[in-house]
């Protein structure tokens, strides 16, 4: 018989996707260990090195988090970098100007994300509208309300806001991997508390993805719209929700990217929508979805950072580096996942 | 209701804007049987099924279900599950990028305590269901790496495993290969057995006698009859389907010239195929000559026509024309050859319907010129006008829009399109249709013309009193494949005969 020699041929083929994921993980131990080696006399071998690495993009993995949701249903939202800066721009006007404390600040960013999901996820999921213009408004609009807010550059510091710049400069020291500094002292590796909320939301997600009906409709709303829809699920709501889970994710990241940067401007996160894109797509997120997860959108945040990272290290190169660095990568991937796709199609 | 009966259908009406598409109409499905729905396109078979599945909303008429007190309505694919009726699409309704357990059960996925998918036994339940119809798959990989008949097979196994009493298979194996066909029967006969009433709706005659026990017949909106299998040979069905009895039909001959073997050859098909739509064919087409393609709706007419074009590039065989042999990738290369081919969907391939009647007339032309060489405004109304006042296109001018003008004038607008490009072998599919009776005449005496005049007709009709008008030659189409040719002397017995075939008796 025939078919059972193919069913076993089928078993053993490895996924595409989960070799895609691979492919992502191995190139960025190689692109650490290369910075590792290269500049090993500049402390890239430090651990704390590599936990700034989730120091720096803890936002931008929340971010990523929340757009691979939404690119999971074959959606965009191009609203979360200026989202992100109206977070900011609200946590730090709201507690120097309006003198709220930071809890209440922190609700209302959070409420704010919600509503703001709300009406981009019903123009998207009730009335059908493109996702990208949907969203492209919502761009416009947050980073617009960021300037009516404020034009000025602001920053948080611990007498605007005790509360807020403890909860900031929190660190969490771990209890092994520590250096020696110039003074001869043993230093610690740390995190801070913002890198918590980042795993929290990370892990959370790639639970909510797999072993929840919500995650499964959002594969199911990507890999065919229509099919969902026969099978019973209902598409509008999956791709509401995917909305307001995205700009809730992105306000949670706002606050994160705001304890890290503890200042608030118009200009600021711009191009955040982007990397974040950039990061699921190199985590083997297919923009006409239905394929990816948030472990994959993670390694494209740590393979964005480290990048950045060796640039910074390096110092002598021009700052454009990362774009272009980051550009050679996109091609990379998306080439790759269309001879997967190819050979997918022949195999068949 | 009888015990072994599981749906009835009584009285159905359903009018669209216009036409009385289903009028009067009864269906009887009995458990454990395999019923054909058979009629040509238009005959109401998928409006009859829309009804069953709550699609559409009938005006007149009762639908009852065993085991449900009085008449059944549904609103919803999803109202006419919960009465057991299931239907599986001619296209998967299936996601690719979920595992075949998922596909199985999404939507309805067992739970664990803490309210997320039981994955373990998820996986387990669709592994009994799989294992119990006899699907040899493994449930935990994607759907996406099984050919397109197990695909269809899980479809139907997730509409089985939702205690369907009726299951209806819509044109289920118009993209599969013969030996994915009979995996589909096994399964289909399976299901018989134990008790499931099936509603097939096919195309294909072969299939019908394959597996099925009865057949009934739809036409024009209306019901023809409910026969078992073994009292409705095929020539009789096809007879029933067409709407002519077989042993009144009056004998037309073919007027204008005969078919000339001698005729230098301009199209030489060797072996041509396309996965899913044509089987392998070899076909010779003469200058001067109208050959037709002869079959029921979808035993591949238009399929063969698109396979030569290019519309459907060709995956295997080889084609000459003009005694050169030639690769065609796409239509503009079919199109530099000379060829033109008149699409059958008027609306969807044909018109432009917001262009004028010039632009839409020029259209082949500068595309075949490229559109780095413009055709002058002059030129281009120099064309139109032409061609407006050859084909008598009825117009208010040359810069009305096309939409605006009646089905019949559109379609010459679409022919002149074609024949400004000056083709050597032009390719007709169903021109003639939904236009009236004087401007199908005129079109035929036009294809008449074209062959005079040393060009090479292609012309597809479902009306085989046109095509023995016309042609001089047919070739016969059944089931995907061209199985015979008609020269000689043309008769509606020979051809209807042909197309209806048979087993034994070719």
């Amino acid at each position: 018989m025939k078919a059972p020699a193919n069913a076993l041929k089928e078993r053993k083929q490895m996924n595409s996707n989960t070799m895609l994921l691979i492919i992502t993980i191995i190139l960025f131990v190689i692109l650490y260990a290369g910075g590792c080696i290269a500049y090993a006399s500049k402390g890239f071998t430090n651990l704390q090195t590599f936990l700034n690495l989730f120091r720096t993009n803890a936002g931008l993995i929340c971010v990523a988090c929340g757009m691979t949701c939404v690119m999971l249903t074959g959606g965009i939202d191009i609203s979360v970098g200026s989202l992100v800066a109206l977070d900011c721009m609200l946590l730090a006007y709201g507690m120097s100007e309006w003198h709220m404390s930071a809890p209440v600040m922190i609700l209302l960013v959070l409420v704010i994300g919600i509503v703001f999901g709300l009406f981009q996820g019903f123009c998207v999921g009730y009335l059908e509208i493109q996702p990208f213009i949907v969203t492209m408004a919502g761009m416009f609009f947050a980073r617009g309300m960021t300037a009516v807010i404020s034009t000025n550059q602001l920053s948080i510091t611990a007498e605007i806001n005790q509360l807020f710049y403890d909860l900031a400069n929190f660190r969490i020291y771990l209890p092994f991997g520590g250096t020696v500094n110039r003074a001869g002292k043993l230093v610690m590796p740390y995190i801070g508390v913002g890198v918590v909320i980042a795993l929290v939301v990370l892990i959370a997600i790639f639970l909510v993805l797999r072993y929840t009906k919500f995650g499964r409709s959002l594969y199911a709303v990507g890999g065919s719209e229509q099919s969902a829809a026969m099978m019973g699920l209902d598409v509008k709501k999956t791709k509401l929700k995917a909305y307001v889970l995205s700009s809730f994710l992105c306000s949670v990241g706002g606050i994160c990217y705001c304890m890290n940067t503890m200042s608030a401007s118009v200009s600021q996160a711009t191009g955040m929508e982007m990397d974040a894109i950039s990061s699921a797509v190199i985590g083997g997120t297919l923009l006409t979805g239905g394929v990816g997860n948030v472990i994959g959108s993670l390694f494209g945040v740590l393979i964005n950072g480290t990048i950045s990272t060796i640039v910074q290290t390096n110092g002598k190169l021009a700052s454009s580096w990362p774009n272009i660095l980051t550009a050679a990568l996109l091609c990379f991937f998306i080439v790759l996942q269309s001879v997967f796709a190819r050979i997918k199609e022949k195999s068949k | 209701m009888e015990d072994n009966i599981v749906l009835t259908m009584r009285g159905i009406c359903m009018t669209f804007p216009g036409v009385k598409a289903l009028d009067n109409v009864d269906f009887t499905l009995r458990k454990g049987e395999i019923h054909a729905l058979m009629g040509e396109n238009g005959a109401g078979k998928s409006t009859l099924i829309k009804c069953l599945t709550g699609i559409n909303d009938f005006e007149a008429g009762e639908i009852r279900v065993n085991g449900i007190e009085g008449p059944v309505k549904n609103h919803s694919t999803l109202d006419a599950q919960k009465v057991g009726i299931s239907t599986v699409y001619q296209e998967v309704n299936l996601c690719p990028n979920l595992s075949v357990a998922e596909n199985l059960y999404i939507g309805r996925e067992p739970m664990t305590p803490w309210r997320t998918i039981d994955r373990r036994t998820m996986n387990k339940k669709a592994d009994e269901l799989v294992k119990r119809l006899d699907i040899k798959v493994d449930v935990t990989q994607n759907l996406e790496n099984y050919s397109l008949a197990i695909q269809q097979m899980i479809a139907i196994a997730r509409a089985v495993d939702m205690e369907c009493k009726v299951l209806i298979l819509d044109e289920p194996t118009s993209s599969l290969d013969d030996s994915e066909v009979e995996k589909l029967f096994k399964m289909m006969l399976q299901l018989k057995a134990q008790g499931v009433g099936i509603v097939f709706v096919t195309h294909f005659l072969e299939q019908v006698y394959a597996v099925c026990d009865r057949i009934t017949v739809l036409r024009n909106g209306t019901l023809v009859g409910e026969y078992p299998v073994a009292e409705l040979p095929r020539v009789k069905l096809v007879a029933a389907m067409m709407g002519k009895d077989f042993d009144d039909l009056a004998s037309i001959k073919p007027e204008g010239f005969t078919y000339d073997a001698k005729a230098p050859l301009e199209i030489e098909a060797r072996g041509l195929s396309h996965k899913g739509t044509i089987k392998p064919f070899d076909l010779d087409i003469h200058q001067g000559e109208v050959i037709g393609l002869t079959g029921l709706l979808g035993s591949g007419r238009s399929e063969l026509a698109r396979a030569i074009y290019g519309a459907d590039k060709a995956q295997t065989g080889t084609l000459k024309v003009g005694g050169k042999e030639v690769k065609i990738n796409q239509p503009i290369d079919a199109m530099n050859m000379g060829m033109g081919l008149l699409p059958d969907d008027r609306k969807a391939e044909g018109i432009i319907g917001d262009l004028s009647v010039r632009e839409n007339i020029i259209l082949a032309l500068q595309a075949k010129r490229g559109m780095f060489r413009q055709l002058s405004r002059a030129q281009q109304e120099e064309i139109a006008d032409r061609y407006i006042d050859l084909l008598q296109i009825k117009t208010a001018s040359r810069e009305t829009p096309i939409k605006q003008l009646s089905g019949g004038n559109q379609q010459k607008a679409i022919l002149a399109r074609w024949l400004a490009t000056d083709p050597d072998f032009l390719i007709l599919d169903e021109p003639t249709r939904g236009i009236d009776i004087g401007t199908k005449t005129e079109i035929q005496k036009l294809i008449i013309k074209l062959a005079g005049e040393g060009k090479s007709v292609m012309f597809i009709s479902s009306e085989i009193e046109e095509m023995l008008r016309t042609c001089n030659r047919m070739a016969v189409l059944r089931d995907g494949a061209k199985v015979g040719e008609l020269e000689g002397e043309l008769t509606q017995e020979r051809v209807m005969a042909a197309i209806a075939g048979g087993a034994k008796d070719e």
